[in-house]
């Protein structure tokens, strides 16, 4: 055996662990989910029609095939109730990733500025929070927005409303919540490119003519934008499909797809269309994706 | 300082009037560190000025002053006569060519070298022109589209020289423009620079670390240690004339020998060392009355046979001729220097053009020689 043969085989097996894992915890149960969402609901066990029976025999797999159709997909493509869920979730997601961008640009910048010594501090700060569970800091903002909340109390303390607010169970709330919950996945990869950048690069800036502001918008801006697009899709994906905090925080009347899928698979354990809803789900997820490697590929060519 | 040094040499012509930039008694402390120390110093229109010293002697500090990067904690910078204090680095008639180019990694070579163009709110075409014109000054022509991280380290550096020259300043700062360059490609950007300043007739404030770089190109060198200017002057007088032990050690290579003053005669001096017996020198220039001296010889200056001097050597009589052993032989190529212990004790070194390619006198190790020299050729200075 040659000294090639002994070396290249762990390489090659360490190269193909990654695909392993992508097959076996994500592409394998998404063949399930996707299975599942071309199936009719059924009173049974499991709750859905056809089951594949591998013991069956060729014939009775060949019905089963046949019996899948994409009636599920016809229904979320028709049904409001699926649409305006989808249109909501964009929006409420649309929204949040740009509120959380115009706060989380500045901090992350002035985080980039700090001495050397602070920056470690001011990362902690961004942290820390973690280190809760992030179920009681929503239930904590729970009991500071309710009625007799700490919010009301020191609003009608301070005689800036006359009566208590409603704040519990609005838009408001729910986008404070993610808005909240989210901060520190916007400001991470901006902090760690703004913080690479080179400072000679705005004092050539300066040098040849730029103001501050100039220099901002012609070079920091620009070359910053690798973590703004890293910023935007760690929290516009995770946001399109959240469900905790509008189910917490925001009113009944409309829901985003998270809540949907939820009622339809546990409230009436309806599998098919709840899966049809996260296909989906993921199809839209998959376009910002996409975008987004292209946009790196071009970069790494341009390297 | 600069004043103090009388030389055959004719000197920068002086400016009608006021220099283009005075540097007036200028002080910048970090801290506690005084990193300027109270510097003053005028340049010319026109000059081809090099900042030389240390790292951390203060010249990067002062160059910086001058972009506007850093405001003097004391003393005023004028250029033609203005005090530019209170001017804003994107305002002042000055460009800058930064140490690691710092070339904008977004923008091609085109729109890096326009950058300073459209802030100057140029007409589109003017700009157009003028990019072309400084690519072909730099000899970049269809590079224009190239990203910064598409072309190599010379042509990066050319890139930022065009980009600080388009401008046109009244002054380009260069911060170690060839630091970053390999060897071969330093030599002939040296050469370059040179042939573009003299055609542009812009001023040219270097900072170096490398004196070979500051001497070659530069029409007059301002030697910093500490913050302070130790000695300005044309790279010839700095070399043959130094005014301190300090820069005589840091420019090039040369013997010191410490001795006393035995007589001051009007043009010879009479110098008595410990180590390498009576040396006969010229009188110096900045005349001392201490007694505790030092000699400096470069190595070059000395030349060595095995008999010493010919008689017929001209002015042989007032030679100084030391014997001695050489101990250890250098051979660089072009020169071979020669390490050489005196029978006084002391250690010299010389070294020799090798102006034969079959040298038939080498001299190798263990060889007894005799090492001479004018008095001429050797300077007096304060220990």
């Amino acid at each position: 055996m040659t000294a090639r043969h002994l070396f290249s085989r762990p390489a090659r097996l360490a190269a193909a662990a990654p695909w392993l894992w992508m097959v076996l915890f994500f592409l394998v149960p998404f063949g399930f989910v996707l299975k599942i969402s071309l199936s009719q609901t059924a009173i049974a066990q499991p709750p859905y029609l056809p089951v594949f029976d591998v013991t069956a025999g060729f014939a009775a797999l060949k019905t089963a095939f046949a019996a899948l159709s994409l009636d599920n997909f016809r229904m979320l493509a028709t049904d409001e109730i699926y649409i305006t869920s989808y249109l909501r979730s964009l929006v409420v997601a649309l929204v949040s990733t740009a509120i959380l961008l115009a706060i989380g640009y500045p901090i992350a910048y002035g985080m980039a500025r700090l001495p050397r010594r602070w920056q470690g501090v001011a990362m902690m700060l961004v942290i820390v929070p973690f280190w809760t569970s992030f179920l009681i800091r929503i239930y904590a903002w729970i009991n500071i927005l309710q009625h007799d909340g700490l919010l009301n109390k020191i609003l009608l303390a301070l005689h800036v409303v006359p009566a208590p607010v409603v704040w519990l169970s609005t838009d408001s709330a729910m986008f404070l919540g993610i808005v909240y919950s989210y901060l520190p996945f916007m400001i991470l990869p901006l902090y760690a490119t703004l913080a690479r950048m080179e400072p000679a690069l705005l004092e050539a800036a300066a040098d040849l003519g730029a103001s501050r502001l100039g220099a901002f918008w012609l070079v920091t801006f620009p070359l910053s934008l690798p973590g703004v697009a890293a910023g935007v899709l760690l929290c516009f994906i995770p946001i399109v499909g959240e469900f905790v905090i509008p189910d917490l925080l925001a009113g009944s009347n409309a829901l985003m797809i998270g809540q949907t899928l939820w009622l339809e698979f546990f409230t009436n354990k309806d599998w098919p269309v709840a899966s049809a809803t996260a296909v989906v789900l993921l199809a839209l997820l998959l376009l910002p994706l996409l975008v987004y490697d292209r946009l790196q590929r071009r970069q790494l060519e341009a390297r | 300082m600069a004043e103090d040094i009388i030389t055959s040499e004719p000197q920068m012509p002086a400016a009608a009037g006021m220099p283009l930039l005075r540097i007036e008694s200028v002080l910048k402390k970090f801290g506690g560190f005084v990193a300027v120390d109270r510097l003053s110093l005028d340049i010319a229109a026109g000059e081809f000025f090099a900042l030389l010293g240390p790292s951390g002697c203060g010249k990067t500090t002062l160059l910086r002053m001058l972009a506007g990067f850093e405001t003097p904690d004391e003393g005023r910078i004028l250029l033609d006569g203005r005090d530019i204090a209170a001017v804003l680095p994107h305002q002042r008639p000055v460009n800058m060519m930064f140490q690691n180019y710092a070339l904008f990694p977004h923008l091609n070579v085109r729109d890096n070298v326009a950058f300073g163009l459209r802030r100057a709110g140029l007409p589109r075409a003017e700009i157009a022109g003028r990019v072309a014109e400084m690519l072909a000054l730099v000899k970049l022509d269809g590079f224009a589209k190239r990203r910064p991280d598409q072309l190599s380290g010379g042509q990066k550096q050319r890139v930022a020289l065009a980009r600080a020259l388009a401008r046109r300043p009244r002054i380009l700062l260069l911060d170690e423009p060839l630091a970053a360059l390999d060897k071969k490609l330093r030599e002939e950007t040296q050469f370059e620079l040179t042939k573009l300043q003299r055609r542009l007739g812009t001023t040219f404030i270097i900072v170096t670390h490398d004196q070979e770089e500051a001497m070659s190109m530069a029409d007059r060198i301002g030697v910093m240690d500490s913050g302070r200017l130790e000695q300005v002057a044309t790279p010839r007088q700095l070399y043959e004339t130094p005014n301190s032990r300090w820069i005589a050690e840091f420019v090039g290579d040369i013997n010191v020998i410490e001795g006393d003053v035995e007589s001051r005669a009007e043009h010879r001096w009479i110098i008595a060392t410990r180590d390498a017996g009576t040396i006969v020198t010229a009188a110096p220039r900045q005349p001392t009355d201490k007694s505790a001296i030092c000699v400096a010889v470069r190595p070059e200056k000395i030349k060595l046979s095995r008999r010493g001097p010919a008689a017929d050597a001209g002015q042989a009589g007032t030679l100084n001729r030391l014997e001695g052993v050489v101990t250890d032989v250098g051979y660089l190529g072009g020169v071979t220097t020669y390490q050489i212990r005196l029978d006084g004790g002391a250690s010299l070194r010389a070294s020799l053009a090798n102006t034969a390619r079959l040298d038939v006198d080498a001299y190798g190790a263990g060889q007894r020689v005799v090492a001479w020299f004018a008095p001429d050729d050797c300077v007096v200075l304060e220990r």
